[in-house]
């Protein structure tokens, strides 16, 4: 009768293909998987619904240029004059947390972007990133960007290291915004899935909380990718504006 | 979609999305700050705040740790540290809520203020 709850079993890592080289353990795992499964089937979205492409878009053809028009549109607006360079990588990293998060939703799949080392990586190459186009554009001036204008020499030595802390700070944000919003959703289905499993004559109470907290979760889905994307588009700004 | 013109079937469908919007005019206009709408925006404002206060502090906590140990310094790196990261946090949450995005300094607020007191002279 007694039913173990796991809730955090699904994020548990497997290994599908072993492989090790040199000592490292380069596995590919069920979160590889799924990571490949949104890399095809964004390629496949964009590559074929535009493949016969028609002045009228059919289904597919309708959601590859939203998707196309929406992103575009963010970037511009956000990233300001001479963002639209960097759109490739910014509608890449729309589309693949998108899908990753939307993927995680499906029962039986894996979240990759539930884990902090996926959401890290991304954050930490954006931030990287960012900061070599602000240091290529702007040379060392872009310096300059911790050290706001009109402020008390006394003061400077107090503002400088926050805002230095509060730049260092952005990856870390970034990714854990992201992480912990999936790893809680997730959990949060788990924890009432179980619910309804250990207590079978009130199941249909914990049962649809689950469906109320799955529709919270593909509305989460979404506005993570959003935030995370605008974000990027944001420290673009940034680093191409200096503000 | 073979009738002579070829530009038929295109004034038609021009038409039926002309009277669709016009049909759903009233609910495409409140549909941009329908209550989904906003409740997603202000969840995710929520989630930003508080992971903006929380890592600040956690972060700054963990480099002044990292150089105690490396100077030898303990525990001013991390008491100092400590406070800076608050600041931090406190300064990014600020920045979240007042629409500055995440912009690292002020001149986006001077140009905004500028701007603002340019805009009421013009008006006035």
């Amino acid at each position: 009768m007694a039913i173990e709850i796991k809730p955090l079993e699904q994020f548990t890592i497997e290994r599908l293909i072993p492989l090790h080289i040199g000592g490292l353990d380069v596995s590919y795992t069920n979160s590889a998987l799924v990571m490949t499964i949104a890399v095809v089937l964004v390629t496949a979205l964009v590559l074929l619904a535009t493949r016969r492409a028609a002045l009228v878009p059919g289904r597919w053809q309708s959601v590859a240029e939203m998707s196309y028009e929406f992103v575009a549109d963010m970037v511009e607006t956000n990233a300001g004059h001479g963002g639209m360079q960097y759109f490739p990588f910014v509608f890449t990293l729309f589309m693949f947390v998108l899908l990753g998060n939307s993927l995680g939703l499906i029962p039986y799949s894996f979240t990759f972007t539930s884990h902090i080392i996926v959401t890290f990586a991304l954050a930490i190459t954006i931030f990287i990133g960012v900061t070599i186009i602000g240091i290529a554009r702007h040379g060392w001036h872009f310096l300059s960007l911790f050290a706001p204008s009109g402020v008390p020499a006394v003061l400077l030595v107090l503002l400088i290291p926050i805002e230095l802390l509060s730049y260092c700070i952005r990856p870390f944000t970034l990714s854990i915004r992201l992480f912990a919003n999936m790893l809680a959703g997730h959990t949060m289905l788990a924890i009432f899935g179980g619910f309804a499993a250990s207590l079978p004559l009130f199941a249909i109470l914990p049962l649809g909380i689950d469906v109320l907290i799955y529709f919270l979760e593909l509305l989460v889905a979404v506005l993570q990718a959003y935030v995370f994307a605008i974000l990027t588009c944001l420290y673009l700004h940034d680093a191409l504006h200096l503000h | 979609m073979t009738q002579g013109d070829p530009q038929e079937p295109l004034n038609h469908l021009g038409r039926r999305i002309e009277e669709a919007q016009r049909a759903a005019g009233a609910s495409t206009g409140q549909r941009s700050e329908g209550p989904q709408s906003s409740f997603g925006s202000s969840l995710a404002l929520a989630w930003r705040i508080g992971i903006e206060l929380l890592v600040a502090v956690v972060v700054g906590t963990g480099i002044g740790w990292a150089i105690d140990r490396w100077l030898g310094t303990r525990p001013w790196g991390m008491i100092i540290l400590f406070f800076l990261g608050v600041a931090a946090g406190m300064l990014n949450v600020w920045r979240a809520v007042t629409g500055a995005g995440m912009a690292v300094g002020y001149r986006q607020q001077q140009q905004a203020a500028r701007a603002a007191k340019d805009g009421r002279k013009d008006g006035d």
